[in-house]
């Protein structure tokens, strides 16, 4: 019997590993330490051997690599194929997966054919024992997969207690990227890929990215709007004060499905993760999980008509007013500190 | 095009609570949500789904069947479907199909969608409201034994070996060709639904599953009994098909709570941290000692 392993599904794009694949492997780290678990990412790809390193330096103890060129941009029956074949062979007790576009695309199909269970857009990740009364069962170390349940008014934590591997996915952003150490060791093994013509059903014919300008995650201030702001043309306020501070813009999601905002702008469980020196939410309510993907912030500012927000209860600063008179107060005093410091210097 | 063959699409839709609507008479005092004071709608990527589907009828000609698992009263979705257009619906439900998670759900509709008989396309949203997880999709299109598109935005080309598809991806998008039969899921910036018919709303208002009957009858009571309803239904085809677990061969163990690998070990009510909170008053004064406090904690430069 080998060692038990915690898989980390190892995302590239063009030879670029995706923050999320990276984050994860912090966290598998973190997890496995205290169980004597062994991380294994699971890389595939074309000619991207290369980047295992960088996996190892993250915290995996082995890279399994899956080079060919039927695997240069990713579809996926072909990825899914190598996954479940592996993870038959090797049984994993954990596979965690970006909660990307391709992650989301290829988890479910995985877990589908491995038979087990999925959590999706999983906040938290532990590990715990988990009791059966009606069986008198107990299963230790087992994966708590914690997200916001039921239009999140509750933390739901779901476990896998039958099944393996017990499977999650998780949003970029929500865990911290582990420091590289470069001189970590880890063995890299290449695996004999099989495939069957149905593999190649669908192809690529042609990829458009755009490098969003929209940069969440590193933004030192965020100026948020929710349903509250009422119109696209009130996010203009938004965008003054956010320019003002050095931030960006950022949305709830009501906000983006009411087609105030791009979705590229959108804060929480489904959008980004961020953890800003300065988060001002204005407008929105606070259902959690929109919390959930701000609550980190240093200092969070609240504006909102309704004193009863869920969104005061995790403010520093509690402003119950109307969000169009009082961002121009924010907005005109800034200036007006910025003025005097140029007069002073 | 004269050699386009008919093409028949099955789409999935579901019944769910409007979360995106949540006023304050839906959260109790003591924090929870009461689900029953929720409007049940028709999920909104589902539309876009029925809407692709009715397009490509419209294009290649073909049939339409309109798929849902859920209680009898998720039968108004199977309503709305048929105003919209679509040429039959099925009701799944059955009480063994309750607590089910995405793989015994996407086990249970790949029994439905089997039964329901030969199809070229599958859709269904890319997910759904009440849960966000986006899994069934794949998970179906994997039970199937077919390809997935996710995220499908655009039909670009289609005939009666293949499509051509845009994806709408986070920061970007793709142009897939695969061929058929295929499983899409629809994203909601893929089109505008179309509004019921009126004409088709006259013609089917009364369609209506078994499971609704004791309901229905109140509103309708020249009608004595069940039996009575339902030949005045049968005789006019507005019956809708309602299919049990058995009926659709789906095997006990597999559907429901009993198929589920995922279980719900705790739930807990948010605890909000105990921020140290202020109170700021809405006007020139107040922003500026807050601004100044911020200053003074090298918040803002």
């Amino acid at each position: 019997m080998s060692t038990k392993a915690i898989w980390v599904f190892i995302e590239q794009t063009d030879g670029k590993i995706a923050d999320v694949s990276l984050e994860l492997t912090g966290k598998a780290r973190e997890l496995a330490d205290p169980l004597g678990y062994e991380v294994v990412g699971l890389l595939m790809g074309q000619n991207v051997g290369k980047l295992a390193k960088r996996v190892i330096a993250r915290g995996v103890d082995r890279v399994l690599l899956a080079d060919d060129p039927q695997l240069a941009v990713y579809r996926t029956l072909p990825y899914s194929r190598v996954a479940i074949a592996e993870a038959k062979k090797r049984q994993p007790e954990i596979f965690l997966i970006g909660g990307s576009p391709n992650g989301r695309d290829f988890a479910p199909r995985v877990a589908s054919a491995l038979r087990c269970g999925l959590t999706a857009d999983c906040t938290d990740l532990q590990v715990g024992e988990y009791t059966v009364k009606k069986e008198n069962k107990t299963y230790p170390n087992l994966l708590f997969q914690i997200r916001p349940a039921f239009g999140g008014n509750l933390i739901a934590t779901i476990v896998n207690p039958n099944t393996r591997p017990q499977m999650a996915t998780v949003r970029e952003g929500v865990m911290r990227m582990p420091a590289a150490r470069r001189n970590r060791r880890g063995v890299v093994e290449e695996l004999a890929l099989e495939f069957e013509p149905g593999d190649f059903a669908l192809e690529v014919l042609s990829r458009q990215m755009r490098h969003s300008t929209v940069k969440l995650k590193e933004a030192p201030v965020i100026v948020s709007g929710g349903a509250g702001v009422g119109a696209s043309d009130e996010f203009a306020l938004l965008r003054d004060l956010a320019n003002l501070l050095g931030g960006e813009v950022g949305a709830s999601r009501a906000a983006v499905d009411a087609g105030f905002v791009d979705r590229a702008h959108q804060v929480g469980q489904t959008g980004t993760t961020v953890r800003p020196r300065l988060y001002i939410a204005a407008g929105i309510s606070g259902a959690i999980q929109h919390r959930a993907g701000m609550d980190q912030s240093s200092k969070i500012i609240a504006i909102n008509t309704d004193p009863n927000a869920p969104m005061f209860q995790i403010a520093h600063y509690k402003i119950v007013g109307d969000l169009t008179e009082v961002l121009p107060m924010i907005i005109k005093t800034l200036r007006e500190r910025s003025m005097e410091q140029a007069d002073e210097a | 095009m004269t050699d386009q063959k008919p093409l028949d699409s099955v789409v999935l839709v579901k019944q769910v609570p409007d979360t995106h609507n949540i006023t304050g008479d839906v959260m109790t005092d003591a924090g929870t949500m009461n689900r029953n004071a929720l409007p049940a709608i028709f999920n909104p990527e589902d539309l876009n789904a029925l809407e692709m589907a009715l397009q490509i009828k419209e294009r290649c000609g073909g049939t339409v069947t309109v798929i849902t698992m859920g209680p009898p009263k998720a039968a108004g979705v199977l309503r709305e479907a048929l105003f919209r257009g679509a040429d039959r619906v099925i009701l799944l439900t059955d009480r063994k199909f309750a607590g089910a998670d995405t793989l015994a759900t996407s086990y249970t509709l790949q029994c439905a969608v089997q039964k329901a008989g030969p199809f070229d396309i599958v859709l269904c949203g890319r997910q759904a409201i009440d849960g966000d997880t986006a899994q069934v999709g794949p998970q179906l299109a994997e039970k199937l034994g077919i390809p997935q598109i996710t995220y499908a935005e655009t039909i670009v080309e289609i005939d009666s070996e293949h499509i051509v598809a845009e994806r709408a991806l986070d920061h970007g998008s793709e142009i897939v060709r695969c061929s058929l039969p295929v499983l899409l899921t629809v994203v909601g910036s893929a089109n505008t639904p179309r509004p019921e018919s009126a004409r088709r709303r006259l013609a089917q208002k009364l369609a209506a599953a078994p499971g609704e009957y004791a309901s229905l009858r109140q509103q309708w009571p020249e009608f004595k009994s069940d039996e009575e309803l339902d030949a005045y239904l049968a005789a006019r085809d507005l019956r809708i098909a309602v299919w049990t677990a058995e009926e659709i061969g789906a095997k006990e163990e597999q559907v429901g709570l009993a198929g589920s690998p995922t279980q719900v070990h705790k739930i807990n009510f948010v605890v909000l941290g105990s921020t140290e909170s202020k109170e700021v008053s809405p006007t020139a004064d107040g922003i500026a000692a807050m601004i100044a406090e911020l200053v003074h904690e090298y918040i803002v430069g």
